[in-house]
């Protein structure tokens, strides 16, 4: 190396101003890239990651943002001395980059052609037939399928993956020297996440593409990196080669987040006997379509959600339901709790059938069968203190426990779930996901249920939160005797919180066993897929390759 | 999209004819027209005979019949306080009314626009204050008011303007500027509100990071997206002009329909009252079918339910 990195930014600080007053976002960072390397941020939510991208890309609005220190230069060219022209002509041209969420990164109301054809005609490449030929070129190259029929397509008529191929594909149209990618993957399924790192790859190894790669997920770190830094509250907490790192780490931080990741070589938790009680739950051929339109002489279309599903689950016993996006598995959760109808079929709750309740049964049934959801904060009255959320079931279910002893049972409950019972008068807001999380289960607690169902109750959280909310699921359920049923679409999550596994595919069961056997031997070839979606470490595939 | 129309206008039909019964029933409540078309003076076997001959002894049944028969025919009775066929009434006065809507709300949706994005494109500057400040002036200042000052202003201050009536382009000016004001007021702030949602979203991030320059930003990808609400709030408003702007048209003397609608209940001209509603509402229904087209035109996402 000859003393100037491609990209070098150096002590950056960056405050954000809000009424409250000012909070420092990223502290004193520093790192460089250099081409064809990848360098691969990690760290949860705010750790400061995003901004620093942000930073590079002169994407941080100037109020609320401050840059107060620090600077970023490319090729030893620091970037805050450059023009507004000047900036935006290195945008797209020599620094590109990608975000998490494709859909709402793409503009709603223009075609994906459109889009393309404008990095080549705002850098003043190309225009009209020939921009449009180039954006037909790299459309290919990206992997999307008729590119010339599908250009002129809007960015709903796409898939989750195709869209971040296509944003990938308007990053690199103009060959830039460094591609900054934040949380690429994050929002899509295991086995699309895995093409999206290839595709990457691929063409960081045709181009020669400086990577700087912004995750949570050690996984996909683990993946892509040649070169890790680990932020934490905004500051750096330890950087080194991929390998070293991920093998040898220095920082307790690296290390907390090593282990908590929910499969590896590190020793898994006693085995469980199979609890031997009676099934409190039998669902039988449960069938469930969706509507989806219906016109005023049209033949509604129909969309077959869940297929002649059947399983059982017995007092204290955990199941895990995994499945991608689309699967049905949500469904399923939704049918059981009677918050849709089914189609067809039964599901016996202590030999009652749940689709045929009336309205008194079915308040009687919901007492005993509670639901965690996947977004705390969007399942919790803003305007409600703590007090209020959990102390709403027995509003309800009037007989549960009387007034005076509320405040008692929710400092009781607040406890079980490991929060501060002093915090009860305060509002979703002031906590954090974990915590959030946890005020979710204990309102579940609070109506002494047999059967807790989890819909994706984990996924929002960053891992080292996960695995604390799992611990405490266990330990509930150990403590209380409670069933759950844990909807997932992250296999390995489950390994060792779930009695069995039901992998679920297009609205159907492809494959139903113990947790145990489902990792020792996958039987279908969907289920291995999912186990081996996992990202491998760069290290391992290149030794692989050799 | 035929179809999707062919089925907006059979809607519609049976909400035109729901309004014409309700409007059939409750005009007859205002009294008997004999008192008011003959001389004070009129015997009861005179005001007996005026009303044989119209038709309102009839039980309102019957006369409700004939007049769905005569509605069959396209036959809409005559305007009894000017002895000629109702619906060539309300037709005469109608495009009057349309061409002052018209161009007050295209005037005032584009200058709403150009305002309200380039206020939210800088929000807090100068020029945002000011926007801001004028458009709520605007939306909250009474037209009957603002008309009436303009007229003692223009008028019969300086003499520039006439006071009412049509005739001379010069007529036009101070309708348009009051029906204009208050859709303007309003738009802005709806644009304003829009258009600094839009700049705040992911995708304008993605613009940004593609190097596109800051109006193409404003007037390209965020304005297409905040439209939709503008549209909206644009096509109210609009329904309201197109009603009739009672208050303007009686203060300028403008022979629009909001003004004969008017005449027409105080004379209990009951024809008349039944084709001016059936002109407006039939506008109106076409208006609110030309919005729905507008919004699939600008949003691929809404399509219309053809299959």
């Amino acid at each position: 190396m000859t003393g100037t990195h491609l990209l070098e930014v150096k002590d950056l600080t960056v405050d954000f101003l809000s009424l409250g007053g000012s909070f420092r976002a990223t502290n004193g960072v520093s790192f460089h890239v250099d081409a064809g390397e990848t360098l691969v941020i990690l760290g949860e939510s705010g750790s400061g990651k995003s901004v620093s991208a942000s930073a590079i890309m002169g994407l941080i609005d100037t109020p609320p943002g401050d840059i107060c220190a620090g600077s970023v230069a490319y090729r030893g060219r620091d970037l805050s001395s450059l023009s507004e022209g000047e900036r935006r002509d290195l945008n797209g041209r020599k620094i590109a980059m990608i975000f998490q969420d494709p859909l709402s990164h793409l503009n709603p109301v223009y075609t994906i052609g459109w889009q393309m054809e404008e990095v080549f005609s705002v850098h003043g490449v190309a225009s009209g037939g020939v921009a449009r030929q180039r954006a037909i070129d790299i459309l290919r190259r990206v992997g999307i399928p008729e590119p010339e029929k599908r250009i002129d397509q809007y960015p709903h008529q796409f898939s989750g993956g195709q869209r971040q191929r296509i944003m990938i594909g308007m990053a690199i149209a103009l060959r830039p020297e460094i591609l900054i990618a934040d949380e690429p993957t994050t929002a899509l399924d295991v086995s699309v996440q895995a093409q999206i790192l290839e595709l990457l790859k691929k063409l960081q190894a045709e181009d020669g593409l400086a990577i700087i790669m912004i995750t949570h997920d050690l996984e996909v770190a683990a993946n892509m990196a040649d070169r890790v830094i680990v932020m934490k509250s905004g500051r750096i907490v330890e950087e080194g080669e991929a390998r070293a790192v991920f093998e040898n780490p220095a920082h307790t931080y690296t290390r907390t987040l090593i282990n908590a990741l929910p499969h590896g070589d590190h020793e898994a938790p006693p085995k469980r006997g199979r609890p031997a009680g009676k099934p409190i739950l039998e669902v039988r051929n449960i069938d469930k379509f969706y509507t989806l339109s219906s016109g005023f002489f049209a033949k509604p279309a129909r969309l077959h959600a869940v297929k002649k599903l059947s399983f059982d689950v017995a007092a204290g016993e955990t199941i895990g339901i995994v499945g991608e996006s689309g699967s049905g598995k949500s469904t399923v959760a939704r049918v059981l709790l009677g918050l849709n109808e089914a189609s067809g079929g039964e599901a016996l709750f202590h030999g009652r059938d749940i689709l045929k309740m009336d309205r008194k049964e079915l308040l009687a049934f919901r007492r005993k069968v509670q639901m965690v959801f996947q977004d705390p904060y969007s399942s919790m009255n803003p305007r409600m203190t703590v007090l209020d959320i959990v102390s709403e079931p027995w509003r309800i279910h009037k007989d549960i426990l009387e007034k005076p002893r509320w405040r008692d049972r929710v400092t009781e409950l607040l406890g079980l779930v490991g929060l501060n019972p002093e915090h009860a008068a305060r509002y979703p807001h002031q906590f954090s996901g974990g915590q959030r999380q946890r005020i979710a289960i204990a309102r579940a607690l609070a109506c002494d249920p047999e059967l807790v169902v989890c819909d994706e109750a984990v996924s929002a959280l960053d891992v080292s939160v996960q695995v604390q909310v799992i611990g405490l699921l266990a330990e509930l359920r150990d403590r209380l005797g409670l069933a759950y049923i844990f909807i997932t679409h992250d296999l390995p999550i489950v390994r060792h919180f779930a009695d069995r596994i039901i992998v679920m595919k297009s609205g159907e069961i492809v494959e139903h066993a113990t947790t145990e056997e489902i990792f020792r031997s996958p039987q279908h070839a969907y289920t291995r897929q999912l186990i081996n979606a996992t990202p491998k470490p760069k290290w391992q595939t290149a030794a692989d390759a050799a | 999209m035929f179809a999707f129309i062919l089925r907006r206008a059979g809607q519609s039909v049976i909400a035109v004819i729901g309004l014409l019964v309700l409007v059939f029933f409750l005009s007859r409540l205002t009294g008997d027209p004999a008192y008011l078309y003959l001389p004070l003076d009129s015997s009861e076997a005179q005001r007996q005979a005026f009303s044989e001959a119209h038709g309102f002894n009839d039980p309102l049944v019957v006369q409700f019949g004939r007049y769905l028969v005569d509605l069959a025919r396209f036959d809409f009775g005559d305007a009894l306080s000017r002895n000629r066929p109702a619906m060539e009434v309300a037709l005469e006065a109608f495009p009057q009314t349309l061409k002052l809507a018209a161009i007050a709300i295209v005037l005032s949706l584009c200058l709403a626009v150009v305002v309200g994005s380039l206020a939210a494109a800088r929000p807090g500057s100068l020029f945002d204050k000011l926007a801001t400040t004028a458009s709520l002036a605007g939306a909250s200042a009474p037209d009957f008011w603002v008309a009436i000052v303009a007229i003692l202003v223009f008028s019969v201050g300086l003499g520039l303007l006439p006071t009412s009536g049509t005739g001379t382009a010069l007529h036009w000016i101070m309708p348009i500027f009051v029906l204009t004001l208050r859709p303007f007021g309003l738009l802005v702030q709806v644009v304003r509100g829009t258009m600094m949602s839009a700049l705040a979203s992911p995708y304008v991030k993605t613009a940004r990071a593609k190097g596109v320059n800051r109006s193409r930003i404003v007037f390209r990808h965020a304005l297409r997206n905040s439209l939709l609400p503008v549209i909206t709030v644009a096509g109210d408003l609009a329904a309201s002009l197109v009603n009739g702007a009672v208050v303007v048209e009686t203060i300028f003397g403008w022979p629009g329909i909001g003004k004969l609608m008017i005449d027409a209940i105080v004379r209990r001209d009951f024809a008349l009252i039944q084709a001016t509603v059936l002109v407006t509402a039939i506008a109106i229904f076409v208006l609110n079918i030309a919005i729905d087209l507008v919004y699939a035109r600008l949003d691929p996402r809404i399509r219309f339910e053809t299959r």
